[in-house]
């Protein structure tokens, strides 16, 4: 290519004028700023920016100007092509904010409607009652043991003290299982798993075992063959009936609210003694008993369950030492204690499979 | 036990102004817990008062009806000291007499409000009482004449009628069968109300001595037997009424007023807590004897049943034979009636544990059942069969025999060693030794020693053998409510077990699943086992049958849950809840007819082959998970059509507990009942079969009640527990691109996809990521007996990018090898 050639004589070119350049900047500039939507602005893009635009033709122009002119002429058509191009993509990202607002405004829904298409599940209330009350002595280091429901004769009354011909043997209405010479009941207790809990771990002892037991109970609003126990077992040096009623007051501030203790009244078990009934107070009257109570029957406590100090003959049958040892043991309904806390007057929709029962406690009480 | 409060208050005092409330609060306290106070006449309000009848002016009524048109002095009580004047429909009474007269502003049991109402042309003001309209029994034929010196007109007449009379009802525990009579009763009174002093103990009396001239009498079991008293009354009345405080009391204490000399002996048991027979002496032949029944003899006892004796029941024979159970219930033959005129008293000590047997083996329950075989003073015998004559004689009009039959002697009661400090040690309290000894005494042992203390038990307590229950004495004499509340430190524990947490998941993942839990009873019968439509030769039909089931339709122990959750999803169904998913885990009982169980001994630990042994006797009984589902899985609505519940769905709840697991199951074709036959999968875990899942045979939907179509599944839970991965190893992800390939191929019907699918794996090699069987078609464009099964099969190396065609050849292998197994064509 030659050197610039000053002494060229000037051409004329019509589209670098001044006003032409500016008249095209104007033109372009006011199409980006009409243009409706992005589909219009791609077209004044091809019309003002494109390839075959006035500007991008006025800009191929520059090279035939000589070289004195070419440089103004450059930063004219520069600086108009800069100003469409700043408008454009000005332009671009106002009608994309609007196209968006627009479609979002157009997917609007009713958040209203009804959102449950699946059934909601839920486990049973006696399920997580148990885990409930597990959780609590786990909390404290005790560990949860367990045993069978249909079991041996020995293990659920004879190595309880419950010998043969013990009167309180029918205190427990039993199913007895065929032939009768198997010696096989249905536990009418969790006690058989104190027992097993002896006979297979070693001094110190802390377990509960939460589980199903059976009486020959007609089925009615208050009474059930098959229910929920929970029976604590201690077994190691120095326990006495002080640490029973610690742990049971422990227990039914932890279940019931603080502030709720429990109280003992002297009973008769054959695998304590001494032995207790526990009542434990009022959690809706917190023990004042009046007459409107209906958790209480206007009584201030309610009878919650059975303990006392392990019979030595108990831990003789099942291998502990009893002048090393001591032990403390306790049991509650856990039905019932679903019953009081929750305002349950009538067992049965407890077993009646009904899901709009179940339902109604959801996944964790 | 119920005792009416003024009999207890016969033989012990309490201080004045002691409320019942505070006695039975004390009484409950040390143990005896209050379970009711009644009162005949609590349910009465206002003015009941003595009232004289003045005048009676019979006026027969157009009903036919004649009724009294009566003046009645009733003093001040009417507040103007004027007559009363008061229409009576009854007759039995006269100008004179003294009635129970209830005045306007009363309230009768009931509710029943008395005011002056306008009747028979009259203003009556009042209402004479008849014994039903007071709650006192069912006396309905006349009022109640009172005797002429029972007051003045105008006095309060509650305490004449005993309607003030209270009843404490006591629950007894049975150990403490000493509590089943007044005279225990009295005693706990004397021991833990505050002040109480004074007992007389009703067991207590002179008696005259045995001789030689009393009723014959040998007991041949003196170990069953080793008391026996005989005493006689001659000259008896047998139409002598029951005087009214015996009547009354009897009552109280929920017996039935029988006859005179029934009821004596019936009051003296509950006073004393000894039971006594009485014999028409006229009826016996000869002399009594006890022994020990034989085996086939028979009698007939007075509730008139015929009973089949076992060799070890005692009874009393007379030279005609049986002639009672001895302790538990008297025979027929000797049986006082309306013309006895001479009673033989027996009271008897009998061995307790014979006692409780025979009553169990002949189901008798009875107030005299209940004392003999929980235990009773074996001491007061004669004291008992005395106070029987003195009342006998005082009441009918009899003479006591002076002949007094004792046949052998109390046992000894041997005294017991307890360590002074036991008390301390067992409660936690600071009991001292003396405190100890002084709670002992309270309650009827004698103590002597120190240190180790030397108890021996009163008679009345056969309850007290181990040194731990003199301990329970002294607790609860110091009381229970003084234990001080003290938390033990227990060693750190391991928290819940693996299985336990597990088990908590699958609850909560099935919840999460969308299904709800329930609990059943683990009862079945051979019907619900019918109606699964089980074969004959079903494992599952192999149950453990129940002795004493409550319905004799359910009498076995479960070995499936799939009846109670079918049962249960059925009865919701029932209820208008159409679209049900529910669960439940429980355990089976599964017999392994391994023989007994054995009764071991309990004076040592058992062995540990004993122990195994005792396991090993009882059934299996592994944890199971059963679901059903039937409507909906999703429903219908703005969002589209519902989804009904399918086969899969019930594969699936099993799958996604086994995923909860870390498990993954393999399904395979099985026909299993109660399930559809071509719609049962079985699910396998690591080649083991641990249940079935599928639709439900419709069959069997229609037994329980459940639309068509519904799903079920059950699954042995502890072997997919013991099966659970523990540890699990974290995964490393590629970060390569992924190759996706689509095949889709033909095949006959009958082959399984999980087949196809695991052949296409094998062939695919190790750059297969993941296979996804995406759609099955059948139809005209594949041909009769063919399906067509697409799979969507992802292609990716852990360590580069796949090169051109390497996807291409992989999946190539894979369709190569799936037509090679199972003959599939790839789609064009």
């Amino acid at each position: 290519m030659s050197g610039p050639n000053t002494d060229y004589d000037p051409v004329e070119v019509t589209p670098l004028k001044a006003d032409q350049v500016d008249a095209m900047r104007e033109a372009a500039l006011a199409a980006i700023a009409a243009a409706p939507d992005l589909e219009a602005l791609k077209q004044v893009r091809l019309d003002h920016a494109g390839d075959r635009s006035p500007i991008a033709l006025a800009n191929r122009e520059i090279g035939a100007l000589p070289p004195q002119a070419r440089k103004e002429a450059g930063q004219r058509v520069g600086q108009a092509r800069g100003a469409i191009n700043q408008a454009l993509t000005t332009r671009q990202a106002v009608l994309e904010t609007e196209h968006e607002e627009r479609m979002l405004a157009e997917e609007t829904v009713d958040v209203t409607l009804p959102t449950t298409r699946r059934r909601r599940g839920g486990r049973h209330p006696l399920t997580m009652q148990s885990e409930l009350i597990a959780d609590l002595f786990v909390a404290m280091g005790y560990e949860v043991a367990e045993g069978p429901v249909v079991e041996a004769e020995w293990l659920n009354f004879d190595a309880l003290n419950l010998g043969p011909d013990h009167p309180a043997r029918t205190m427990q209405d039993t199913f007895w299982t065929e032939p009768a010479e198997d010696h096989v009941v249905l536990r009418t207790q969790t006690s058989p798993v104190q027992a097993r809990t002896m006979l297979t771990r070693t001094p110190p002892i802390y377990v509960v075992c939460p589980g199903r037991v059976f009486r020959t109970d007609e089925y009615d609003a208050t009474h059930s063959p098959m229910f929920h126990q929970v029976e604590g077992l201690v077994v190691d040096e120095g326990i006495t009936m002080a640490h029973l009623k610690g742990t049971l007051d422990h227990f039914a501030s932890q279940l019931f609210g603080d502030g709720i203790t429990t109280r003992f009244r002297p009973s008769y078990f054959p695998f304590t003694e001494p032995s207790a009934e526990v009542d434990v107070k009022c959690f809706v009257c917190r023990g004042v008993g009046s007459d409107s109570c209906r958790t209480c029957r206007g009584e201030g406590w309610i009878e919650w369950g059975g303990c006392g100090v392990v019979n030595p003959r108990v831990l003789v049958a099942c291998g502990v030492d009893p002048e090393v040892y001591s032990g403390f043991a306790f049991g509650m309904g856990i039905d019932r204690s679903f019953m009081f806390r929750h305002d349950l007057e009538d067992l049965r929709p407890l077993f009646e499979g009904d899901v709009r029962f179940s339902s109604a406690f959801g996944t964790e009480i | 036990m119920k005792a009416p409060l003024s009999w207890v208050l016969d033989h012990v005092d309490v201080p004045d102004g002691t409320t019942t409330e505070e006695i039975t609060d004390r009484l409950t306290l040390t143990g005896l817990k209050l379970e009711a106070i009644e009162s005949p006449g609590r349910e009465i309000t206002g003015p009941l008062v003595i009232g004289r009848v003045l005048t009676k002016e019979p006026e027969p009524q157009k009903n036919g009806k004649t009724i009294n048109w009566c003046t009645v002095d009733v003093g001040d009580a009417n507040g103007t000291g004027e007559p009363q004047g008061i229409v009576c429909g009854a007759h039995n009474f006269e100008p004179g007499d003294l009635v129970v007269t209830v005045l306007p502003g009363g309230v009768l049991p009931g509710g029943f409000e008395i005011g002056a109402r306008k009747t028979y042309g009259h203003l009556s003001a009042g209402m004479i009482c008849s014994a039903r309209e007071l709650g006192l029994g069912d006396d309905h034929d006349g009022i109640i004449v009172l005797p002429a010196d029972a007051g003045e007109p105008g006095q309060d007449v509650r305490r004449v009628l005993g309607l003030d009379e209270e009843t404490i009802e006591l629950e007894v525990n049975p150990d403490r069968a000493y509590a089943l009579s007044i005279r225990g009763i009295a005693r706990e009174v004397l021991v833990s109300v505050d002040g109480a002093t004074g007992f007389r103990d009703p067991a207590v009396r002179d008696t005259p001595a045995a001789n030689d001239e009393g009723h014959p009498v040998d007991v041949e079991d003196a170990e069953g037997c080793p008391v026996f008293v005989a005493r006689t009354v001659t000259g008896f009345d047998p139409t002598a009424p029951t005087p009214d405080f015996m009547v009354r009391r009897i009552t109280a204490a929920g017996m039935r007023p029988i006859s005179l000399a029934v009821d004596v002996t019936n009051y003296v048991m509950l006073e004393t807590g000894r039971p006594i027979h009485g014999y028409d002496a006229d009826k016996v032949q000869g002399a009594l004897v006890v022994r020990r029944a034989r085996e086939g003899e028979t009698l007939t006892t007075l509730d008139g049943t015929k009973r089949v004796l076992n060799p070890a029941d005692l009874v009393v024979t007379d030279d005609s034979g049986i002639i009672g159970l001895g302790g538990v219930m008297g025979g027929e033959t000797t049986e006082i009636s309306d013309t006895t005129t001479t009673v033989l008293v027996e009271a008897a000590h009998w061995d307790a544990v014979s006692m409780f047997r025979t009553g169990r083996r002949h189901k008798i329950t009875s107030e005299a059942g209940k004392r003999n075989e929980r235990g009773v003073d074996p001491t007061i015998c004669e004291a008992a069969a005395d106070r029987v004559v003195e009342l006998l004689v005082e009441h009918g009009g009899g003479r006591a025999h002076p002949g007094v039959t004792v046949v052998g002697s109390p046992p000894a009661v041997p005294a017991v060693q307890v360590p002074g400090g036991l008390a301390a040690r067992v409660s936690g309290m600071p009991i001292s030794e003396e405190r100890s000894v002084e709670c002992l005494r309270a309650v009827g042992c004698e103590v002597s020693g120190s240190g180790t203390l030397l108890v021996t038990p009163p008679p009345w307590r056969p309850d007290l053998t181990d040194a731990q229950d003199f301990s329970e004495e002294v607790v609860r004499l110091v009381g229970y409510d003084k234990v001080p509340s003290i938390l033990p430190t227990p060693p750190s524990g391991r928290g819940l077990t693996r299985p336990q947490q597990l088990r908590r998941r699958i609850g909560r993942t099935l919840a999460g699943e969308g299904y709800v839990e329930v609990v059943s009873f683990p009862f079945v019968g051979t019907a619900d086992l019918d109606a699964l439509g089980l074969p004959d030769d079903d494992p599952r039909r192999d149950l453990l049958r129940l002795t004493n089931p409550l319905n004799t339709e359910a009498g076995f122990m479960t070995t499936t849950l799939l009846p109670g959750v079918l049962r249960a999803a059925g009865k919701n169904v029932g209820h208008g809840t159409t679209d049900v998913a529910i669960f439940e885990t429980g355990t089976v009982t599964l017999p392994r007819h391994a023989g007994p169980a054995a009764i071991l001994p309990v004076d040592r630990r058992p062995t540990e082959e004993e122990f195994a042994a005792l396991d090993a006797a009882l059934p299996a009984q592994p944890l199971h998970l059963a679901v059903v589902a039937t409507g909906d899985a999703v429903s219908g609505g703005w969002w589209g059509e519902a989804r009904p519940v399918s086969w899969a769905d019930a594969v699936e709840a099993v799958r996604s507990v086994a995923a909860a697991l870390g498990l993954e199951v393999t399904a395979s074709a099985a026909e299993v009942a109660p399930w559809h036959p071509g719609r049962c999968a079985e699910i396998s875990v690591d080649g083991e079969v641990v249940g079935h899942a599928g639709e439900v045979h419709p069959t069997v939907c229609a037994a329980f009640g459940l639309p068509k179509r519904s799903v079920a599944a059950e699954v042995d839970l502890d072997v997919l527990i013991a099966k659970a991965v523990h540890l699990r190893t974290a995964p490393t992800f590629s970060s390569f691109p992924v190759a996706k390939e689509d095949v889709a191929l033909v095949v006959d019907a009958s082959v399984p996809a999980a087949d196809v699918e695991a052949a296409l794996r094998e062939g695919a090699g190790e750059l297969l990521e993941s296979i996804r069987l995406f759609d099955v078609y059948t139809g005209d464009q594949v041909g009769e007996g063919k399906k067509s099964l697409a799979y969507a099969l992802r292609f990716r190396a852990p360590d580069r990018t796949l090169k051109e065609g390497e996807a291409a050849a992989a999946r190539d292998a894979a369709v190569a090898l799936a037509a090679e197994r199972t003959g599939a064509v790839q789609r064009a």
